[in-house]
């Protein structure tokens, strides 16, 4: 089997054994319900502020992901393996993220659904802002994993990664949110694909770039 | 040149007389500069005095960009060529660009209050200088927190490259978006449209800001490369 087809089987058999997607979208769930129960269940002002919330507990529980990435790798010499191994460590690291975005991202983009109804947006949106989420969330991923490599030897670098990652998140929330809005769709649609497959293609380069530095 | 400084002891000669010539002429630039932006150049005919803002403003969001934009030159440098001379010039800018950042913010929201009636407005320029400064942050924060020093040159490097996307997003901001900030003025195709008498000051003014740049720059350069002497000395001296 090639080295992309083990990386992502071992990575989704790790976040599965680890509770899957169960726990960021209970962060999902969990932080989002606590909008209307703080700025109270008036219909209109759900309209407006909801979806945009949508978006930052999506991000926030994408980042939750990040910190133990490749923490573990670098702990247990998973590592120090993938780099003695022929097949480069920015296709591995691709792997890593990819299986990250299947087992966390989309099943969070479709718990955007019902979030997104909840918080009285209008039904005929939501599968566009699923859509948009899916799209974010590999962006989120992308550039995700250079956050998550450059912390990888940290301890307790959850702030840091944080610091360095949410800035970097300001893209996709922004094209995000007009989406949730349904201002300028199909610009929006374009950047957030842009997003994706630039953070995709750039964060293993970049990640595996900083891995190599840190393993001993 | 950079091939000749590349040699620290050769650095720390050329440097200990370009810091304090540096210096001097950035106190000299500011002495003609201040007092000819604050009293002897005209107020604007819409704005009035709350013009002279400007001269402290534009030179620090210049050279926060070009802080940046040099960080970002000496990392690629430092990981390519793994120069430790780079490395430490990356690390001795960034300071002195995160300043210039929040002198930039902080004079922007002062400036913004009187004439466009409001403190801060979320368009492109502002909330783009914000991710520079947060990514200034983020830079120091990555830099402190490893331990050892060439690793923690390297990971920052990786970072600072990743953070220039923001520059020209920066830069251009005024352009793709229709924003409150105004648009370039001065590097624009037609030639600068800022009239000669606050152009003088300006420029007296931006010249001073990277001279101050440069001096803070190579001073803070020469306490890392003076650190790194006086531990290495220790260490020695707890070898033997």
């Amino acid at each position: 089997m090639s080295a992309f087809g083990v990386t992502f089987r071992r990575e989704l058999a790790l976040l599965w054994a680890g509770g899957g997607a169960l726990a960021p979208i209970g962060y999902f769930l969990g932080a989002t319900l606590l909008v209307p129960l703080a700025m109270g269940p008036e219909r209109t002002l759900l309209q407006a502020a909801g979806p945009p919330l949508v978006w930052i507990a999506a991000a926030l529980s994408v980042m939750g992901m990040l910190e133990r990435l490749f923490q573990a790798d670098l702990e247990d010499g998973s590592l120090d393996q993938m780099l003695l191994s022929a097949p480069p460590l920015e296709l591995i690291v691709f792997a890593k993220g990819a299986a990250l975005w299947v087992a966390i991202g989309l099943p969070l983009a479709l718990t955007g659904a019902p979030i997104a109804i909840a918080l009285q947006a209008p039904v005929e949106r939501v599968p566009s802002i699923v859509a948009s989420l899916a799209l974010g969330t590999a962006g989120f991923v992308g550039v995700g994993l250079i956050g998550a490599a450059l912390t990888a030897s940290v301890k307790r670098g959850g702030v840091l990664l944080a610091l360095i990652v949410l800035p970097l998140f300001a893209p996709p929330i922004i094209f995000g949110a007009s989406v949730a809005s349904g201002e300028d769709v199909a610009a929006a649609f374009a950047i957030l694909g842009g997003c994706a497959l630039g953070g995709l293609a750039l964060g293993p380069i970049a990640a595996a770039a900083a891995l190599r530095l840190q393993a001993e | 040149m950079f091939a000749f400084l590349a040699n620290p002891a050769r650095f720390m000669v050329f440097s200990a007389w370009a810091a304090p010539v540096l210096f001097v002429g950035a106190l000299v630039l500011f002495a003609t500069g201040i007092p000819w932006a604050l009293f002897y150049s005209p107020p604007d005919y819409q704005m009035g005095d709350t013009v002279r803002i400007m001269y402290v403003h534009v030179p620090a969001a210049w050279w926060s960009m070009g802080a940046y934009a040099f960080m970002a030159g000496a990392s690629f440098i430092g990981l390519v060529w793994r120069h430790v001379l780079a490395d430490v010039a990356a690390r001795a800018a960034a300071p002195v660009g995160a300043v210039f950042a929040g002198i930039c913010l902080v004079t922007g929201s002062l400036w913004g209050a009187p004439t466009w009636g409001t403190w801060w407005e979320w368009d492109g320029r502002m909330t783009s200088m914000l991710v520079l400064f947060i990514t200034y942050l983020g830079y120091l924060a990555l830099w402190n927190a490893i331990e050892d020093e060439e690793r923690a040159a390297r990971l920052a490097a990786i970072l600072c490259l990743v953070g220039a996307i923001n520059l020209p997003i920066v830069k251009f901001s005024v352009d793709w978006w229709s924003t409150l900030h105004q648009p370039a003025s001065l590097m624009r195709s037609g030639g600068s449209a800022i009239n000669d008498e606050m152009l003088g000051p300006l420029l007296t003014l931006g010249g001073a800001y990277l001279l101050l740049f440069g001096a803070l720059t190579l001073m803070n350069m020469r306490a890392a490369i003076f650190r790194r002497r006086v531990e290495s000395a220790e260490l020695r001296k707890a070898q033997s």
